[in-house]
């Protein structure tokens, strides 16, 4: 088998991965933002059991989290589990696992702006959420997006782990292929695949940033 | 009165950093405040524009109350009368607080267009009146981290007038630029003497405040130590008052 074929063979693989990675981000950078503000909620309560969230999601591997969320319903209630589920179980463990992450990146973001931005615009009569939107946000977004582009290229390599639950994503193809050919090819082309897609988010994200790099 | 401040107390950490001051600035009116540092001055101009909240006292707006305290909590006026209040008062900050994504002109209308409600067109070309005015006219599409601090100033002192306040509060709006760029805002501050708008100036520049007040608050410790005329203030037997200009002399 050539890598062409190889690539061929592997393409609807290709496509689940594109679609677990672009449903992540999808659903995982808004609810990072609400994850965010519940993290720097005045309400004590509110705020730890965001904290503890945040730090079970980033303290436990992605892999153990796929497996609660797909096996959980089964052992815990009974659940019967359907193969459908396979999906909405990778697509709900990314999201959760990744809020977590863009939530605390969002948080550095927003606590990183002068205090002197909120009172400029008190001052000029903008209400919250104008503030917040107009005057806020853009500003955060130019200062995370470096560390949201590292974010998204992890994204772009643990969409494989999808393969703990036997999700028929690229990655978990390449290994069926691999061991079936008793061949090592298989894994190049994934190489090839993660590698090329990440040089994509590389050249987008740059894109991004000269985007908004008419400010300081 | 235009505004009125009333028994004004302010605490933090259990430090009293205002204690007990009352200050009322009529219409048209330009009142310095002088004082050393950590006196109490921006202390006072964040209470009168609702940027800090008071412990005691109450602030009044054009006869309307807008803050006072009961139970040793401030309270303040309904929503809408709020909103009403808010508006007559602008301030100007020492280190400008320029929104640095939004070009110089966006600056200056996006408040009167979003928040006001005006009309675009009207809002753009009273901006560029006022941009005319600051000797700015030729900046209108440049971003803030394009200028100098002497630009900003005075970009920031046209986004609060082209909200058309009755009332522009300055903290030491001249303490973050270098020497030589002082002199342009200063100027530009005058300018709007002549035009009649009520100001109230925290300055360390004492020869701009003694010509342009019409009255000078030497605020020491917390309290108004010291109010009058420029004359009278600049030439009063006042140890305190001494003791701070002789400082200003040596430097
Ligand atoms: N947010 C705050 N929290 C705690 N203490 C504060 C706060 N803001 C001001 N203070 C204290 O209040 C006192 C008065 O401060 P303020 O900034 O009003 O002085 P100032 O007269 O404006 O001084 P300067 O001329 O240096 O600007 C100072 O002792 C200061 O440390
Ligand atoms: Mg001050």
């Amino acid at each position: 088998m050539s890598l062409i074929d190889i690539f061929q063979h592997l393409l609807p693989g290709i496509g689940k991965t594109i679609g677990i990675f672009v449903c992540t981000l999808v659903f995982s950078m808004p609810l990072g933002m609400i994850i965010a503000f519940g993290r720097m909620s005045k309400c004590f309560i509110l705020r730890n059991v965001v904290k503890l969230y945040i730090s079970v999601m980033r303290g436990t591997p992605l892999m153990l989290q796929l497996m609660v969320v797909y096996f959980g319903p089964y052992f815990i209630f009974r659940i019967q589990i359907s193969s459908s589920y396979r999906l909405y179980a990778v697509l709900i463990a990314f999201a959760l696992n990744y809020a977590a992450y863009f939530a605390e990146i969002y948080r550095g973001g927003i606590e990183s702006m002068p205090q002197g931005q909120y009172e400029a615009a008190q001052l000029l009569g903008y209400g919250k959420g104008q503030t917040f939107f107009k005057i806020i946000l853009p500003q955060v977004m130019k200062r995370i997006l470096p560390a949201v582009t590292n974010e998204v290229i992890t994204l772009v390599k643990d969409t494989s782990l999808a393969f703990s639950i036997a999700y028929t994503e690229m990655f978990t193809m390449a290994k069926a292929l691999a061991s079936s050919q008793t061949s090592v090819l298989p894994f190049v082309a994934a190489g090839i695949f993660y590698y090329v897609f990440n040089l994509l988010v590389a050249v987008v994200m740059e894109k991004l940033e000269k985007k908004l790099s008419y400010y300081r | 009165m235009l505004l009125e401040m009333n028994h004004i107390r302010k605490n933090f950490d259990g430090v009293d950093v205002l204690r007990d001051i009352s200050l009322s600035v009529k219409q048209g009116e330009i009142v310095s405040i002088i004082g050393p540092s950590g006196s109490g001055k921006s202390t006072l101009l964040r209470c009168a524009t609702m940027l800090e909240t008071i412990d005691g006292g109450e602030i009044t707006y054009m006869g309307e109350k807008a803050v006072w305290v009961e139970n040793k909590k401030p309270v303040f006026a309904k929503k809408d009368k709020m909103k009403a209040i808010r508006s007559c008062y602008g301030l100007v900050f020492q280190n400008f607080n320029l929104f640095p994504h939004y070009s110089v002109i966006q600056n200056i209308t996006d408040a009167p267009i979003h928040v006001q409600k005006r009309k675009k067109d009207e809002v753009f070309a009273e901006a560029r009146e006022l941009l005319k005015k600051m000797g700015l006219s030729d900046k209108e599409n440049a971003y803030p981290c394009q200028l100098s601090g002497g630009q900003c100033q005075r970009v920031a002192i046209a986004r609060a007038l082209a909200l058309n306040p009755k009332i522009l509060f300055f903290d030491e709006p001249t303490s973050a630029l270098d020497p030589e760029l002082t002199g342009e805002v200063l100027k530009v501050i005058r300018s709007l003497a002549d035009l009649d708008i009520t100001m109230v100036i925290v300055t360390h520049e004492m020869s701009f405040a003694r010509d342009i007040s019409d009255r000078i608050i030497f605020m020491d410790g917390g309290v108004i130590a010291l109010e009058g005329s420029p004359e009278e203030v600049f030439g009063a037997e006042h140890t305190r008052m001494k003791e701070f200009l002789g400082r200003f002399r040596e430097k």
